[in-house]
C-alpha cells in the first residue's frame, strides 16, 4: 500500500464526485453534510468490446422480454408456459423441468454454482460479470443508449446542461424521460408474467382485470429501473453492491483485469512531444493524455490511476485507446485485458505469462463440475411419485377390545405425473396385521387413486395380534404403481406397550 | 459526535478526517452520498404520515386512533370473513351432503377431516388428547370400544346433545354409588368386584366366592351392564368383558367406582358450534379408527 500512495502523492488526482470540495477548507463544521454526485456523461465509443458488450445485450434483454411467452406443452392439468412461477399452486416449471416446494435444494444447488461461476470468471477475468452481464450494466447500457439517441453525444449534452433551459432542450429531456419511462414499464411488466400465464395476464393487464398485485409490481419494477438504471447508474455499483467489495478480496494478481500498462503509456506526455522526444531518442510513452478513456468511462474514471473499486471492467476504454492508437501508429492494446504479475515480468524484461491453471480457477471449476454433476443425477433420477409416512403421535397406540394393539400413520402420497394415478399398498414387516384405510371399507384391496399433480394424505391403520412384539417393530409401506409397477417406500416404527 | 476543529485533509482523497489515528491509519469523515440523505428523510417523513393513519401514539387512558381508524382486531375479523367466504362452497356441500355420503366422496372426506381436525384440536383435545388418545375418565377415541355407539349418527348425537349435559336430547344414564348410598354392603362390594374382574379374565384371588358374585350382579348390575356385562349402549353401560377400561382395570379401582358410583359430563356442542363443524368433527372422529358402518 505505501508503495502505491507514495506513488499517487506525486500526481494527485481528485476522485469523481470530489471535483467541487476545496482541499484547503477547514473542515470544520461548515463542510457539506452530502456529496453531490458529479454527473457522468459517457461518450458513445466503437470497437471489438463495445460490439460483444451489444450482442450480450441484445441476447440478454431478448431472453429477459420474451421468455413468459414461450409455450411448452404440458397436456391439460398443467400450465403451458415454458418458465413458469406458480405461487399458488406452489410448483416452478422450466421447460421439462418441474420443481415441487419440496426440491427447493436444487435452488440451493443453483445458487452455489451461481456464485461459484462469479468467482471462476473474477479469478480469470476480473469483474466480467459487472462489465457484461450484470442488470445494473445492461439496463444502464441501454438507457445510455437511448440517451444518447435523444440528447445527442457527450459534448452535446455538456453544452446543454450547462446552457439555459430552451424549448428544444425541454423536449428532448421530455422525451429521453418518457422513453426511459417507457422501457422501465416493460420491464416490469415481463417481470409479472413470469408469475401467471403470460398471453392471459397481458390480456387481462389491458382490460384492467388483472390482479392488484400485478399492477404494483410493474410499478414498483417501473420505479426501480427507472431510478436505478436512468439516474443512480454507477452509484449501484459505488456505494450499493457488495460484490465490488467481495471481488477485491477473490481476486489475486494471475487475474486478468482491464489494467492500464503504464509500463508502455508512461510518462505521457502531448503527441507532438512525444515525437520530438523519441527522435531525440528519450524515453517517450505511448499514453498522449487524450482522455478518451476517461470520456467513455461509464463510471467517470481514469483507468490510468489502476484497479479501482468504481471501475466495472467494461472494456470501453480498450475500445477507446485502441482507436486512438489506430489513428497515431502506435500498436494497439495500451489498454487492455492484463495482469499486474505481467507488467512488472515486461519491465523486468520477461515473457508475459498467463496462467489459468491456478490453486483458484481449479477449485472452482471443481466445485462447479460436482454440484452441476450432483444436482443433474438427483434431477435425472428422480421418482415421479413419492410416499412419507408420519407415525401418530398421540395415542402412540391404541389397544383394541380383542386386545390387539393397533397403531395409526398418516401416508402422505406425491403424484408428480399429470395424470391421475392409482397405487396399491402393502405393509412389510409386522406378521399377521390387518391394514385399513380410513375411509376405504375393511378387507377392500387398498387401493388409493391420486389426482394429477397432486398430494394426497391417507390415514392408514395398522392392527397385530401376535401380542408379543418389542416396544418399537419396524415397518415398511410399499406403494406400487397398478399401471407401471413402479414402487415407493416409506420405513417407520410399529409401537406397542410393554408390560401391562 | 464531537467533532474536532481543524481536521486534516487527507492528501489523496481531499476528504477530511476524523481526528482518529490507529497506528498510523487515518480514519476518513467520507461524506454521505446526498441519495442516501434523501432516502433518510423522506423515512422520517413517512414514519410522521404513519403515526396520522395508523395507530400510534399511547396516551393515559387510550390511544391516537389514527385518520382512518384502523383496528387490527377489525383486520382479523375482515380476514376470518373473506376465509370462510372462500371456503364456501366446500362448507355449503359438507352441510348438504348427509354424512354417509361425505364418507363416499373423497373430495369431501379430505376437507372434512381437516375442518374437523381442527375443530377438535380447539374445542375437544383438552379432555380427550390431542389425537383423541383420551386419559382416565375420558374415552380413546381411536379405539373400537364405544358407550354410546361408533356409528356415525351415534356420534353426531353424542357430539350436539352431549352426556349427562344441560340438554333435552342429552344421553342419560348414571353409575350409581353402591356403597355410599347403602345399596350394597361392603364386603358384597369387593365380591362383585372381584367377579367383574373375572369376567375380562382378569386373575382374582383364589378364595373368592365367584357363585355369589354372579347372584349379586343379576341382582345389582345386570340390569344395566346385561346379564352378561356386555354394556348397555342406550344407557351408556360399558361391556365389562373387554379389554378397554375407562378408569382402569384394578381391583381398587373397580371397588372406587362400585362405592361412589361413576357419571361424567360432555357438554352439548350443539349450543356452541355450528352444524357444519359438528358434521366435521363427526367423520373425523368416525375415521379415526374405530368408526362403526
Amino acid at each position: 500500500m505505501d508503495a502505491i500512495c507514495a506513488e499517487r502523492e506525486t500526481k494527485p488526482i481528485v476522485p469523481p464526485g470530489k471535483e467541487g470540495f476545496d482541499p484547503n477548507s477547514d473542515g470544520g463544521d461548515d463542510s457539506p453534510l452530502y456529496a453531490a454526485r458529479t454527473k457522468v456523461y459517457p461518450q458513445s465509443v466503437t470497437g471489438t468490446f463495445r460490439r460483444i458488450k451489444w450482442a450480450v445485450l441484445v441476447v440478454t434483454l431478448g431472453i429477459y422480454y420474451l421468455l413468459p411467452f414461450v409455450r411448452w406443452n404440458r397436456g391439460p392439468n398443467a400450465p403451458d408456459q415454458a418458465v413458469l412461477i406458480d405461487f399458488p399452486g406452489r410448483r416452478f416449471y422450466f421447460f421439462f423441468i418441474e420443481i415441487w416446494p419440496q426440491e427447493v435444494y436444487f435452488f440451493t444447488g443453483l445458487l452455489i454454482v451461481a456464485a461459484m461461476a462469479l468467482f471462476l470468471m473474477n479469478a480469470i477475468a476480473g469483474r466480467v460479470w459487472c462489465g457484461y452481464l450484470c442488470p445494473q450494466t445492461v439496463w444502464t447500457d441501454l438507457f445510455l443508449a437511448i440517451e444518447r439517441l435523444v440528447e445527442g453525444d457527450r459534448r452535446v449534452r455538456m453544452l446543454a446542461d450547462a446552457g439555459p433551459w430552451t424549448f428544444g432542450r425541454a423536449a428532448r429531456a421530455a422525451a429521453k424521460h418518457f422513453l426511459w419511462l417507457m422501457v422501465a414499464w416493460w420491464t416490469g411488466g415481463a417481470w409479472v408474467l413470469y408469475f401467471a400465464d403470460a398471453p392471459t395476464l397481458v390480456r387481462d393487464l389491458a382490460t384492467g382485470h388483472a390482479p392488484l398485485v400485478a399492477y404494483l409490481w410493474i410499478g414498483i419494477l417501473t420505479f426501480t429501473t427507472y431510478a436505478l438504471a436512468g439516474h443512480m447508474r454507477e452509484q449501484v455499483c459505488t456505494y450499493m453492491c457488495p460484490w465490488p467489495r467481495i471481488q477485491a478480496a477473490l481476486t489475486d494478481e494471475h487475474a486478468l483485469n482491464v489494467t492500464y500498462r503504464h509500463d508502455r503509456g508512461e510518462p505521457r506526455s502531448s503527441i507532438k512531444k512525444s515525437e520530438q522526444l523519441r527522435q531525440q531518442g528519450l524515453p517517450a510513452g505511448d499514453c498522449i493524455d487524450c482522455l478518451q478513456c476517461v470520456h467513455v468511462c461509464p463510471t467517470g474514471i481514469d483507468i490510468r490511476n489502476g484497479s479501482q473499486l468504481e471501475c466495472i471492467q467494461c472494456g470501453l476504454c480498450i475500445d477507446a485507446c485502441d482507436n486512438v492508437m489506430a489513428k497515431i501508429g502506435r500498436p494497439a492494446r495500451l489498454i487492455a485485458y492484463d495482469s499486474d504479475v505481467n507488467i512488472k515480468r515486461r519491465m523486468a524484461g520477461q515473457a508475459p505469462l498467463t496462467q489459468l491453471m491456478r490453486a483458484r480457477t481449479i477449485l472452482y471449476a471443481s466445485i462447479i463440475a460436482i454440484v452441476g454433476s450432483l444436482m443433474l443425477y438427483v434431477l435425472l433420477t428422480r421418482h415421479d411419485f413419492s410416499v412419507a409416512v408420519i407415525h401418530d403421535r398421540n395415542p402412540l397406540f391404541v389397544r383394541l377390545t380383542d386386545g390387539a394393539i393397533r397403531n395409526g400413520y398418516t401416508l402422505r402420497v406425491l403424484n408428480k405425473r399429470l395424470e391421475p394415478r392409482r397405487f396399491a399398498l402393502a405393509v412389510d414387516g409386522i406378521a399377521g396385521s390387518v391394514v385399513e384405510i380410513a375411509g376405504l371399507p375393511l378387507g377392500s384391496a387398498n387401493i388409493i387413486e391420486v389426482g394429477p399433480d397432486q398430494t394426497r394424505e391417507f390415514r392408514v391403520l395398522v392392527s397385530e395380534y401376535t401380542f408379543a412384539l418389542p416396544a418399537s417393530a419396524p415397518v415398511t409401506f410399499h406403494l406400487t404403481d397398478i399401471d407401471s409397477g413402479e414402487r415407493a417406500s416409506a420405513a417407520d416404527n410399529f409401537r406397542a406397550p410393554q408390560g401391562d | 459526535m464531537a467533532r474536532q476543529q481543524g481536521n486534516d485533509i487527507d492528501a489523496i482523497t481531499g476528504t477530511e478526517t476524523t481526528g482518529h489515528v490507529w497506528d498510523g491509519i487515518r480514519e476518513l469523515n467520507t461524506p454521505l452520498p446526498r441519495w442516501w440523505l434523501w432516502l433518510f428523510y423522506i423515512t422520517i417523513v413517512w414514519s410522521i404520515a404513519y403515526w396520522i393513519v395508523y395507530p400510534a401514539w399511547p396516551l393515559v387512558s387510550s390511544y391516537t386512533v389514527g385518520y382512518f381508524n384502523w383496528h387490527s382486531r377489525q383486520a382479523v375479523v375482515e380476514d376470518l370473513a373473506a376465509l370462510k367466504a372462500g371456503r364456501a362452497a366446500m362448507t355449503d356441500r359438507v352441510a348438504q351432503t348427509p354424512l354417509d355420503g361425505i364418507l363416499a366422496d373423497p373430495a369431501l372426506l379430505d376437507f372434512a377431516r381437516a375442518h374437523g381436525r381442527a375443530a377438535f384440536a380447539d374445542n375437544c383435545a383438552p379432555c380427550h388428547g390431542a389425537g383423541g388418545g383420551g386419559v382416565k375418565g375420558y374415552p380413546n377415541l381411536n379405539d373400537d370400544d364405544w358407550l354410546w355407539g361408533g356409528k356415525l349418527e351415534d356420534i353426531v348425537q353424542t357430539i350436539r346433545h352431549g352426556i349427562r349435559a344441560a340438554d333435552d336430547d342429552t344421553r342419560q344414564g348414571v353409575m350409581p354409588a353402591f356403597g355410599r348410598d347403602k345399596i350394597m354392603e361392603r364386603g358384597d362390594i369387593a365380591v362383585v368386584a372381584d367377579y367383574v374382574r373375572s369376567l375380562a379374565r382378569l386373575p382374582v384371588p383364589a378364595n373368592t366366592d365367584l357363585a355369589k358374585g354372579q347372584k349379586l350382579f343379576a341382582e345389582n348390575c345386570a340390569s344395566c351392564h346385561g346379564d352378561e356385562g356386555k354394556g348397555n349402549r342406550e344407557l351408556g353401560a360399558p361391556n365389562l368383558t373387554d379389554q378397554i377400561w375407562l378408569y382402569g382395570s384394578s381391583r381398587d379401582t373397580i371397588i372406587e367406582g362400585l362405592m361412589n358410583g361413576r357419571g361424567a359430563v360432555m357438554p352439548a356442542w350443539g349450543q356452541r358450534l355450528d352444524d357444519t363443524t359438528i358434521k366435521a368433527l363427526t367423520v373425523y372422529v368416525h375415521t379415526l379408527g374405530g368408526g362403526e358402518k
